[in-house]
């Protein structure tokens, strides 16, 4: 099908694209200038020299106040974050499913609209009463303490009801007639069956976990589980005397903190939007 | 292979809806049994209960010569055809009719040659590394049949299963479900609303409606000798032309015409005439014509005889009589009683005798 080439439709899209892209293209640039130059020049367009300098000390050089946190422990800290809410929400939430949806329990209804409405809290909400919990149970300043809390998702539970509800009936049947029980079915079936799904959440939380901000200051005091969008924070904080801020530092950890999610969004991407649109039935 | 009896068979579901009553059924071993009925008549759930789908509320359902009311489906040695297929859309054709066999810890060697035999019977040789997604609607229900006859299982229970296919499709897999079972041997319930998809393939038809067994009987008796108004009405493409006539001194009065004996008590009766029993004469019950049905090999005279319209089947070559009258054998004359639509009296023996 040719269709007519229309010059405005290009331009808005042109000009979309550029608006979306720039502030990604001021802080690539600038984090390849100096903190003086930043700060004598403003943010930078083009790039600068001190790239490398700026980007290994980064990831290398030991900072904070006990001076041994690099930047690559704040992005496998990050990693673990994210790795680790993304598959533990999608565990526990499509276990939740399963049960809510295959299992006739009493008052399943009931729960599912308890775990339903909690989408409508946000974290803040009931951030104090979970740190009592850890702090009790001696989980702060440990990974446990860290993404365990956050694990129950509602949203998980819900996109994943939901999809096991349009499954249809029949495969169940013919699974029970071919003497497969709850756990076979779950693992032969469903689980392969809620591939693109699982990927869609995967993203989705990934993301969350890993741009977790309020939960990791409360939990951890201890240097070792910074994570990147602290040290992000830590390095602008020093607005003592004269210092000046490392900018570039800030920037080049910025950029650093988009990489393992584009990388997680391009390669779930096709899974992502054939979960999101089609079901594979 | 084995028998598969019901006994005082009936389902009512929660909220106090009874789908299936006190249904009877001796099923001998090796029988091609068809329940067939209307939608909502409870067929589909008496194959269920059968399955182990569904839950038995009353009586007691026996495969062999074990009660499996309480036991699990995939212990009662069925195997089931869907009528949206079920299978497993992740998984090849070799893996989805492996998969039952596997479950059972059937030896891998033996799970091979029982799908490479199916699959040579099936012709899906060439199909057997294909997903689902990537077979034709045949193609997908020969695999949901090639599941059920690699477990080698007592019975065969089929719940419509040609339902989505197209019509041509569907007579060429009705010929091969029969030859395939026939050939087998194995005991098979099958479930269908379409009554030539039950006559062709059934050794005996049990006609449901409204959950109760109306009637069981081999194809041929039950299009003969139907017992009730239901079943006339049921079965036979067209429809059995039920009318209301009178019995007076033996004779049936139809429209004040007399259409042969009847052994019958006077009184008003439903008279039940097949459409290709009536035929055209120079003498007998006047009709005036209404509308015409061609079909080819056939057509399909819809007339009025007084207040009432009944519908005959006859040969294209003959033209259409300007003043048609209508007679009939008096063996084709079907009595029913007009309260409770069952048969009235004995029709002489049906004139044909079903092929072996």
């Amino acid at each position: 099908m040719m269709q007519k080439i229309k010059p405005l439709d290009h331009l808005i899209l042109i000009l979309g694209a550029l608006f979306l892209i720039a502030p990604v293209v001021l802080a690539v640039m600038s984090s390849t200038h100096s903190a003086v130059w930043i700060h004598t020049n403003g943010i930078a367009l083009l790039p600068g020299t001190d790239a490398y300098a700026t980007y290994k000390k980064v990831l290398t050089a030991r900072g904070g106040f006990t001076g041994d946190v690099t930047g690559a422990r704040m992005i496998l800290n990050s990693m673990i974050m994210g790795i680790g809410f993304a598959v533990g929400k999608i565990v526990l939430s499509m276990m939740a499913a399963y049960a809510l949806v295959y299992f006739r329990f009493r008052l399943a209804t009931l729960f599912f609209w308890m775990i339903f409405t909690t989408l409508l809290l946000p974290l803040e909400v009931r951030i104090m009463p979970s740190y009592q919990v850890m702090s009790e149970l001696h989980l702060l300043n440990t990974y446990t303490g860290l993404i365990v809390p956050l694990l129950a998702s509602a949203t998980g539970t819900f996109y994943f009801r939901q999809f096991f509800k349009s499954v249809p009936d029949e495969l169940l049947e013919a699974a029970r007639i071919d003497g497969a029980g709850p756990v076979k079915f779950f693992f032969d079936i469903l689980v392969p069956l809620s591939r693109t799904m699982m990927a869609a959440i995967f993203i989705i939380m990934f993301v969350y976990g890993w741009n977790q901000y309020l939960w990791p200051i409360l939990m951890t005091t201890d240097e070792h589980f910074y994570t990147l969008m602290r040290g992000i924070k830590s390095i602008l904080q020093v607005w003592v005397g004269s210092q000046i801020p490392d900018y570039n530092e800030a920037f080049a950890l910025a950029v650093l903190a988009m990489i393992p999610p584009v990388f997680v969004v391009v390669v779930f991407q096709r899974m992502f939007i054939k979960g999101l649109t089609e079901s594979d039935k | 292979m084995a028998e598969i009896t019901l006994k005082n068979v009936g389902k009512t579901y929660a909220g106090g809806v009874t789908a299936v009553s006190e249904v009877n059924l001796e099923i001998r071993d090796g029988e091609f049994i068809v329940l067939v009925g209307p939608s909502g008549c409870g067929k589909s759930t008496l194959l269920r209960m059968v399955a182990g789908l569904e839950e038995i509320s009353t009586g007691e359902v026996a495969i062999g010569a074990r009660v499996v009311n309480k036991i699990e489906p995939s212990e009662r040695d069925i195997a089931m055809v869907f009528q949206n297929y079920a299978l497993y859309p992740h998984m090849t054709v070799r893996e989805n009719m492996a998969y039952g066999l596997k479950n059972r810890k059937t030896p891998k060697g033996e799970i091979e040659a029982r799908v490479a035999e199916a699959a040579r019977m099936l012709e899906l040789n060439a199909y057997l590394d294909r997903k689902p997604r990537a077979l034709s609607g045949g193609q997908r229900q020969r695999v949901a049949m090639g599941r059920a006859i690699v477990r080698q299982p007592e019975a065969f229970l089929f719940d419509e299963p040609l339902s989505n296919l197209d019509a041509k499709l569907r007579v060429s897999m009705r010929g091969e479900i029969r030859k395939l079972q026939r050939r087998l041997g194995t005991t098979a319930l099958y479930v269908t609303h379409d009554q030539l998809e039950a006559m062709t393939l059934a050794d005996r038809l049990v006609v449901l409606n409204g959950g109760r067994v109306e009637q069981v009987g081999t194809p041929l008796e039950v299009y003969h000798r139907p017992a009730t108004t239901f079943v006339a009405a049921f079965i036979g493409s067209p429809a059995m032309n039920l009318l209301d006539a009178h019995v007076v001194g033996g004779r049936v009065i139809l429209e004040g015409h007399d259409m042969g004996p009847a052994q019958a008590p006077d009184g008003p009766v439903t008279l039940g005439i097949r459409a290709e029993e009536l035929q055209s004469a120079p003498r007998g019950l006047p009709v005036k014509l209404d509308y015409v049905e061609e079909l080819g090999a056939s057509r399909i005279l819809h007339v009025a005889a007084g207040g009432q319209y009944l519908a005959f089947v006859q040969s294209p070559e003959i033209a259409i009589p300007e003043q048609i009258y209508l007679t009939v054998r008096p063996q084709a004359l079907h009595l029913f009683d007009t309260a409770t639509g069952a048969r009235i009296g004995q029709v002489p023996a049906p004139v044909a005798e079903p092929v072996p």
